[in-house]
């Protein structure tokens, strides 16, 4: 295994053991109020010190990763969901009007700033995770799309492609049966990438107030709060920013390392 | 043609002349930053208060005016007499008032403003305020008769407003891009987006100002409103939007901070028509769950005068009632209880831009919370809370601080946006409208505080607090803001 594999494998469980483990305890409770409390630097009683209500930050960081993976997770889900049967259908149909339209469709939506039209879509139908999760997801599907069918697209000229042909599976069972378990290591390789642009993504539209509204704690809506307390509490920046530092880097190493640990070409040459 | 070139010549002299002075002379330039921009300049026409602190008595003035600590006092009427039954009021104009056009300021203005905003479909914000008015006559050019149909013991004082201040007909067509006032500064230039300038008016009726020029900024991100304040970009932040950071700016030496109270009444409004708050017991407990003293301290960084009911401590008519909703989890738990509520109740919060609603809102949500109230925070720009808010009442609650000098008559009004219908206060402020005696009138205002307290119409959190913060050579700045207004003609710069 890479340094890469292993490094981003631990900086990722840590952040995802701090979100599981919000779920049974955290040092306080995320949404206590203590305004006599506030501003505390990080001290043993609240390891990251408290924030401008006197709420600890330690916990709300715990929980604020509770909130960044689940919105990165599903909108993940759902590029993979709609993206992945897209680009195996585009792939089954090769040069049909069928993947034109498909295609054409992944292209409309690449072309569009993704941030923007998130910020569009929140603005429209309201600020919230749920509606920052839709479109973050919405920017998923064509990525997953795209990939899919260039990596389908070689298999179906592969000979054991041609052998399921002839034995007579269709199109769609050749494609969940052969050509999905061979694009899987793709799929994950990229699903890891886009979860920690999700993350990002997340944390730029609460900093603009579009993600989750409080109570429920998010990174970038504690960044954005911070702002004006920066140069006499510098730890309420610091610390959600060094959250979010680390997952996005731990997923990125993550990626990078399974990319070269799952490449069969790379196997081989390290066997 | 002679003539011409000699009085030309005579100007360069007195241009070099003042150039020559100036740089002797303190700086005569001041650049003013507020958070909001106007979205025009009529102050007759729009509730906006963006506009009267550009334009009020700096551009536009009334009949009579406020001063920095409240009082009124004439502005464009020198004096004034007051008919036996209270009913007429004559004024005497100032004589030789010109409007920045050059056209002279009379009587006719004078009717012509007022009737304006008298008009069935005038778009005049503060409506009210004129109300009373039967008829206006012009006497002569410097005469005008106001008749009201009733006594009025505040017309003086509503006629100080920013939303009485004297137009012309000639100029108002573009009243909203070009304001032409009478006042001792002239439109200049608007950048949208940016700035706004005015010019010192040389043909000014009262004494020359100390500015010659004065730039309003508008700067609405509190982040870059303190980068600004420390690189000195501006000289004047009139409301500073972040509290936190008065600390710093108190303790450098290149500036001052000037704290006073406000007209705005911060409260925890609330749509009294919708169920559960048409309820007095549900609204009670929301006043009771209410811990205003955190709510100042968590938002405002402990800026704020808590207050009990829809009043200005500072206002000598004022009563103390906060111990009528002091805060008292139980207590609100139990009317809950009471009314049928036992449960908890959901409603949702309507939060506009500002701190004081942003961050007020946070913590009123989890004061709510422990009795069982779960407010659903809704975090709106302004335009937004202007439609589904105030004009569309589509709310539960929300927080907002309502700015206008003497507003408890707003309770009067059963189509205002919290929607009180309360037939013994509409009585009470009737009978306050045609009160003159001052005792009296101090008497029926505080049985309006007491009643208004007693029906828990809103959640009445905290007095706003000016936060001013100027460089240090700055003088002259209105301390507390009795109106909207940078009253530019009191400020100078120290040598």
């Amino acid at each position: 295994m890479s340094r890469n594999l292993i490094l981003g494998t631990l900086l990722s469980s840590l952040v995802l053991l701090a979100a599981v483990v919000s779920f049974v305890w955290t040092p306080y409770d995320h949404a206590a109020l203590n305004i006599p409390d506030k501003l505390q630097p990080p001290s043993t009683q609240h390891w990251f010190g408290t924030d401008h209500f006197g709420r600890d930050i330690f916990s709300m960081i715990m929980v604020g990763a509770r909130t960044s993976i689940a919105v990165a997770l599903v909108a993940v889900g759902i590029g993979v969901g709609f993206g992945v049967p897209l680009g195996l259908t585009a792939a089954a149909r090769k040069g049909s009007w069928l993947d034109e339209v498909i295609m054409r469709g992944n292209d409309l939506v690449f072309a569009f700033p993704s941030l923007v039209i998130a910020i569009l879509i929140t603005a429209v139908f309201g600020a919230g995770a749920v509606n920052a999760i839709i479109a973050i997801g919405i920017f998923n599907i064509p990525v997953f799309a795209r990939i899919t069918r260039g990596a389908a697209l070689s298999l179906w000229e592969r000979e054991f492609i041609l052998a399921a042909r002839v034995s007579g599976k269709g199109a769609a069972r050749i494609s969940a049966e052969h050509i999905l378990p061979n694009v899987a290591n793709l799929l994950i390789v990229q699903g890891t990438i886009q979860f920690s642009l999700g993350i990002l993504a997340e944390a730029g539209l609460s900093y603009v107030g579009l993600g989750a509204q409080p109570p429920t704690p998010s990174w970038g809506r504690m960044l954005a709060d911070a702002q004006t307390m920066v140069s006499f509490a510098p730890h309420l920046a610091l610390i959600p920013g060094l959250a979010i530092i680390v997952t996005v880097l731990g997923l990125n190493l993550l990626g990078d390392g399974l990319r070269d640990w799952l490449d069969p070409r790379i196997r081989v040459a390290r066997a | 043609m002679e003539m011409q070139s000699v009085r030309s010549f005579a100007s360069a002299l007195a241009l070099g002349a003042t150039l020559l002075a100036s740089q002797a002379m303190a700086k005569s330039d001041i650049t003013i930053a507020m958070q909001l921009e106007p979205p025009h300049l009529d102050p007759t026409s729009a509730a906006a208060q963006a506009i009267d602190s550009v334009v009020y008595t700096n551009i536009f003035e009334g009949l009579t005016r406020f001063m920095g600590d409240g009082s009124v006092v004439p502005g464009l009427a020198e004096s004034w007499e007051i008919s036996g039954d209270g009913t007429q009021y004559t004024f005497k104009l100032r004589e030789g008032v010109t409007f920045h056009d050059g056209t002279a300021m009379d009587a006719e203005d004078v009717k012509f403003s007022l009737d304006r905003a008298l008009t069935e479909d005038s778009a005049n914000a503060q409506k009210a305020l004129f109300a009373g008015i039967e008829s206006v006559e012009v006497i002569d050019p410097l005469t005008v008769k106001v008749t009201l149909a009733a006594p009025n013991g505040n017309f003086l004082f509503n006629l100080a407003w920013g939303d009485a201040v004297i137009v012309a007909s000639e100029s108002i067509g573009d009243i909203k891009t070009n304001p032409v006032g009478t006042g001792a500064f002239t439109f200049g230039e608007w950048v949208q987006g940016d700035s706004i300038t005015l010019n010192r008016n040389p043909e000014y009726w009262g004494d020359q100002p100390a500015l010659e020029t004065a730039t309003f900024k508008f700067i609405s991100d509190p982040t870059a409103a303190f980068a600004a304040m420390m690189a000195e970009d501006i000289d004047v932040f009139d409301n500073f939007p972040a509290p936190e950071n008065l600390p710093q700016f108190e303790a450098d030496p290149r500036f001052q901070v000037l704290v006073g109270s406000t007209e705005g009444e911060t409260i925890l409004s609330t749509n009294n028509k919708q169920p559960p708050f048409d309820d007095i017991r549900v609204r009670q407990a929301l006043a009771h769950a209410i811990d205003r003293q955190a709510i100042i301290d968590g938002a405002m960084f402990g800026y704020g005068t808590p207050i009990g009911t829809h009043f200005a401590p500072h206002n000598p008519a004022y009563v103390d009632l906060t111990g009528n909703s002091a805060h008292d989890p139980e207590k609100a738990k139990a009317l809950l209880a009471e009314a049928g509520f036992a449960d908890g109740i959901e409603t949702t919060l309507h939060l506009p831009p500002p701190s004081y609603a942003r961050r007020g809102g946070e913590i009123i949500a989890a004061q709510l919370a422990e009795v069982g109230i779960k407010a659903e925070i809704i975090n709106v720009e302004w335009a937004q809370w202007l439609e589904s808010v105030f004009k569309g009442k589509d709310f539960g609650l929300t927080i907002v601080s309502h700015t206008e000098p003497m507003d408890i008559g707003i309770y009067a009004r059963p189509d205002y946006y919290f929607q009180y219908d309360s037939l013994d206060f509409q009585t009470l402020m009737d009978t306050l409208n045609t009160t003159t005696d001052p005792e009296e009138r101090s008497k029926l205002l505080g049985e309006a505080q007491r009643l208004i307290a007693a029906d828990y119409v809103n959640g009445y959190l905290f007095q706003l607090a000016k936060l001013g913060v100027a460089k240090a050579g700055v003088q002259g700045l209105w301390e507390n803001a009795p109106t909207a207004a940078i009253d530019l003609t009191a400020i100078s710069w120290s040598e």
